[in-house]
């Protein structure tokens, strides 16, 4: 495809939509305009043209090959960008995420934007400063050491009159450089040039809080958001979904929809849809449509009944034994034989509830298929992934799948982003016109991929002075992997499952990183089998972080606990027990700034009915440290825990943006405690009965936090770190570290709804 | 199909569109406009809001028929290119991630607003109780409604 993106670049990043009979891939190519040098539609990272372009109005365009889920990441990419050109950042754009544009980066996923997404960007942009300078040292007729460069312009040192603008050195044609790949694809992909990034010491963008670019728009209603695309001829479409999670259609009736204008029903295998002209049309015949569903038994254990269920259940898999992430072995012996030589053991078991990503929009996805081609929108956090498991699906080779990123909704690791898309695909390709499918509330909080439940089962051996000699985690829970982190293949998703396929069975969970520095240690994962191996509302994947939430809140309430046991300050004794100068950093910071005192003991002094408490955890992830300490008012009439204060300090590397990076911790905090306090999946024995908003509710605007303080720890040696997820994991334990200081009581499952904290406390006093 | 004439952001139309169709499926598919979107289609989220006379009212659940004023969108509160002194504080602090419930925020923010020019913290967040953010941006949202209200009074 020899096609010049001169124009595209001009029109600075918008791309035009066209459709003709000849393929719905093909027709899109050519209303774009490629660059010349760069090998659509699998663009090569060998290519300097693929990561960078300069056009003739002087604009930068760089291709990024993650995405931008709402937490700043496309300025920051530009930031960084702009910085290793000596470029005005805005007038660097950026392109995200399409499977045509970009080298395949791996898409959003573990906090990577910066810390592994930004390396090729920033590397590609420092060789085509050396390229452009070189260039245009030629041009003005010095040598390449005699020039400079800024504002996007060549100029030379001795002579700053003497200059000439980036783009009339590239006068529209490509860079036409080769830089180095490592032969790697995905989040760990990187290239290297000849032009070496600057110092730290050096940088006057990075490090500045730039305007977010993405806000107006979403501000002003102008941002192109997936669920904006409208293509000509576009169908409708709703799934139907049984009211027996295992149920599966055997056959409808059509009469009941036959008042509905231009309503039909496509019923393939297990999956049913129906699809009408107008979108409307087809929320209304999804309602109406009389569906005779197969009667399966179930005999789900019920979401009171799952912790027992998941201590029970045989393990099916461990950490120990070969997975997809290859295999960390562990030995309990040296464990348990200091615990039986222990003065005191101290046991607890930790529960962790079902979460739902529950995002603020249902998934979304339209696809164009015809012709032996296919275009698909989506908003997926793995764009090139999900590219890969629609051409598997659909039966076309890659190269005649496109898939187009669009912004949406926040979807927090694989939710139900991946799901819509791939229906699509299915409905387009069968009935030959562009199809739109838009989950409802219901299936966006019933039918995503859930955080998975589990036990967390801790033990601490003592000696008689309260020393730690032995330390044992173990998590048993439902595999966080159940669908996996990326839709690279259909049987991962709902529709792939009803048409047959086979889920993968792939296990994982978490053990927390190592940061407690006990002699005789274990940590281990075990999982469990699935509520339902197939086309499950209950099927588990990540969701922001990939099931340390749960494992942490084990792990730092412990820490508590066995501090508090022995007598000691929780903040003191974390201190004494880790060795990592990160980690001690941020737990001074936060606790100086929340003005923590040791002498706060549980249980405070009341107030009325209002006990105050402090609750304080750790976290250590993604190349980042984070600690937090909540403050709360724990109504003891009520049960109801307000979380009033919360502070948290973080230490990510070389921050980007700091402006972005607060409220990104707000964000976390937010979200962390809405997990906290109130969100759990409610489901009976046959099927999911958390559905909306109401059953399934997050924290209410009334319930944030008065105030909320972030401390950004100012590390500019350090590479960057992850800064997606930290001040989010540890917020459970925090809360519950600070309910148990405020009332003396220990609650060791979340969430802290107010019914479970009042009965706790009714329980302890009875 | 019934034909209803609605006016949006100051402008008459005429659509077609049965009786119960909710406001949100008609101001997004007949008149293509973006501010608006479906999040629950149960009034649960506000993502949907709209204006009417002032009221903020949820799209999503209101059928076109029993629209009886004049609307208001997002992309409406911004005519003639001049963002609306809500919108400003909601760039000025950056309050939203992935922006998607921001409709709803500054929608009832504005008609909260209009009634109540100098809120308290109370009022503020009494008002926009009920509102979902799933990204939990709320710390921001509610700095740029005082930030609104500092500059409209």
């Amino acid at each position: 495809m020899q096609i010049n993106r001169r124009d595209f670049l001009k029109s600075s990043g918008s791309l035009v939509v066209g459709v003709s009979a000849s393929g719905a891939l093909q027709s899109l190519i050519a209303g774009e305009a490629l660059a010349e040098s760069v090998s659509y539609p699998n663009p090569s990272p060998e290519l300097l043209d693929t990561w960078i372009s300069v056009a003739r109005d002087g604009q930068v365009t760089a291709f990024f090959g993650k995405v931008d889920m709402g937490l700043g990441l496309e300025t920051a990419i530009a930031q960084i960008v702009a910085e290793e050109l000596d470029m005005p950042v805005e007038r660097v754009n950026i392109v995200a995420g399409d499977t045509l544009l970009t080298a395949n980066q791996g898409g959003a996923s573990a906090s990577s934007g910066i810390r592994a997404g930004a390396i090729p960007l920033r590397n590609a942009a420092a060789e085509a400063r050396r390229v452009l300078a070189s260039a245009g040292a030629e041009r003005l007729g010095v040598p390449f050491e005699a020039v400079a460069t800024e504002k996007g312009e060549v100029f030379v040192k001795a002579e700053p009159a003497r200059r000439i603008g980036y783009a009339s050195i590239v006068d529209g044609k490509p860079l036409g450089t080769k830089v180095t790949w490592n032969k790697e694809m995905g989040t760990p992909l990187n290239v290297t040039g000849a032009g070496k990034p600057k110092a730290v010491a050096d940088y006057k963008v990075v490090g500045q809080s730039v305007a977010r670019r993405d806000i107006p728009g979403k501000m002003l209603g102008t941002t192109d958001y997936l669920t904006n695309v409208r293509l000509p001829g576009m169908l409708h479409a709703r799934l139907l979904r049984p009211a027996v999670a295992a149920a599966v259609p055997v056959s409808y009736d059509a009469a009941s929809i036959a008042s509905i204008p231009g309503a039909r029903v496509v019923h393939k295998k297990d999956m049913l849809a129906v699809v009408a002209e107008r979108e409307w049309d087809a929320v209304r015949a999804a309602r109406l449509l009389k569906v005779q569903w197969t009667e399966p038994a179930m005999n789900w254990p019920g979401s009171e009944g799952i912790h027992d269920h998941i201590r029970s259940a045989p393990a099916v898999a461990s950490n120990g034994e070969s997975a997809f992430a290859g295999k960390r072995v562990y030995d309990e012996t040296p464990t348990y034989r200091a615990l039986a030589g222990a003065a005191k053991v101290m046991t607890a078991d930790y529960e962790a509830p079902f979460q739902s990503h529950a995002r603020i929009g249902p998934s979304v996805g339209v696809a164009d298929v015809r012709d032996g081609s296919a275009v698909i929108y989506v908003d997926s956090q793995k764009p090139h992934f999900v590219r890969m498991g629609i051409a598997k699906l659909l039966g076309l080779p890659q190269d005649k799948v496109r898939v187009i990123w669009k912004t949406g909704a926040g979807s927090y690791g694989r939710s139900d982003a991946d799901e819509a898309p791939y229906e699509a695909a299915v409905l387009s390709q069968e009935l030959g016109r562009p199809v739109r499918v838009q989950w409802m509330r219901h299936e966006g909080t019933g039918w995503d991929p859930k955080a998975p439940a589990a036990v967390i089962s801790m033990k601490a051996g003592l000696d008689a002075a309260g020393a730690v000699g032995a330390w044992y985690f173990r998590a048993k829970g439902f595999s966080g992997w159940d669908v996996k982190f990326a839709a690279d293949s259909p049987e991962q998703t709902l529709v792939g499952m009803q048409l047959g396929m086979a889920k993968t069975d792939m296990h994982n969970f978490d053990v927390p990183t190592e940061t407690y520095q006990f002699p005789n240690t274990v940590r281990f994962w075990q999982t469990v089998a699935p509520l339902q191996v197939q086309a499950s509302p209950m099927r588990c994947a990540h969701m922001r972080a990939p099931q340390e939430m749960q494992s942490r809140f084990a792990q730092e309430c412990f820490v508590d606990e066995v501090a508090i046991a022995t007598g000691r300050d929780p903040l003191a004794f974390r201190l004494a027990s880790i060795k990592e100068p990160r980690e001690m950093a941020v737990l001074k910071a936060v606790t100086e700034k929340a003005g923590w005192s040791a002498a706060d003991h549980s249980p405070r002094k009341a107030k009325g009915d209002i006990l105050f408490g402090r609750g304080l955890a750790l976290y250590n992830g993604y190349g980042s440290y984070a600690a937090l300490v909540v403050e709360v008012e724990v109504n003891r009439k009520t049960g109801r825990v307000w979380a009033r204060k919360v502070t948290v300090a973080q230490d990510s590397g070389l921050i980007i943006n700091p402006g972005s990076l607060k409220t990104v911790m707000e964000g976390n905090v937010v979200q962390g405690l809405s997990r906290a306090m109130v969100e759990e999946v409610a489901f009976n024995q046959s099927t999911v009965t958390s559905v909306d908003w109401n059953t399934y509710p997050i924290l209410d605007i009334k319930d944030v936090p008065e105030t909320v303080e972030t401390i950004i720890m100012h590390r500019p040696d350090m590479a960057s770190g992850g800064a997606g997820e930290p001040t989010l994991v540890s917020m459970a334990a925090a809360v519950g570290n600070a309910i148990h200081n405020a009332t003396g009581v220990r609650l060791r499952r979340y969430p802290f709804t107010a019914a479970r904290v009042k009965a706790a406390l009714e329980q302890h006093s009875a | 199909m019934a034909k209803t004439t609605l006016t949006v952001d100051g402008r008459a139309h005429t659509v077609a569109a049965t009786p119960d169709t909710p406001l949100l499926y008609v101001l997004r598919e007949e008149l293509a406009l973006n501010g608006p979107k479906f999040g629950c289609g149960l009034a649960q989220c506000g993502t949907c809001t709209v204006l009417i006379d002032g009221r903020a009212v949820r799209s999503c659940v209101t059928p076109v028929a029993a629209v009886n004023g004049a609307v208001r969108t997002l992309e409406g509160l911004s005519a003639g290119g001049k963002p609306h002194p809500v919108q400003d504080a909601f760039i000025a602090e950056e309050a939203a991630q992935c922006g998607y419930c921001a409709n709803g925020w500054i929608m009832n923010s504005v008609a909260l607003l209009e009634k109540h020019p100098k809120p308290s913290e109370a009022q503020i967040r009494d008002q926009l109780s009920g509102l979902k953010c799933r990204c939990g941006t709320h710390m921001a949202i509610l700095r740029a409604v005082r930030r609104a209200a500092a500059a409209t009074a």
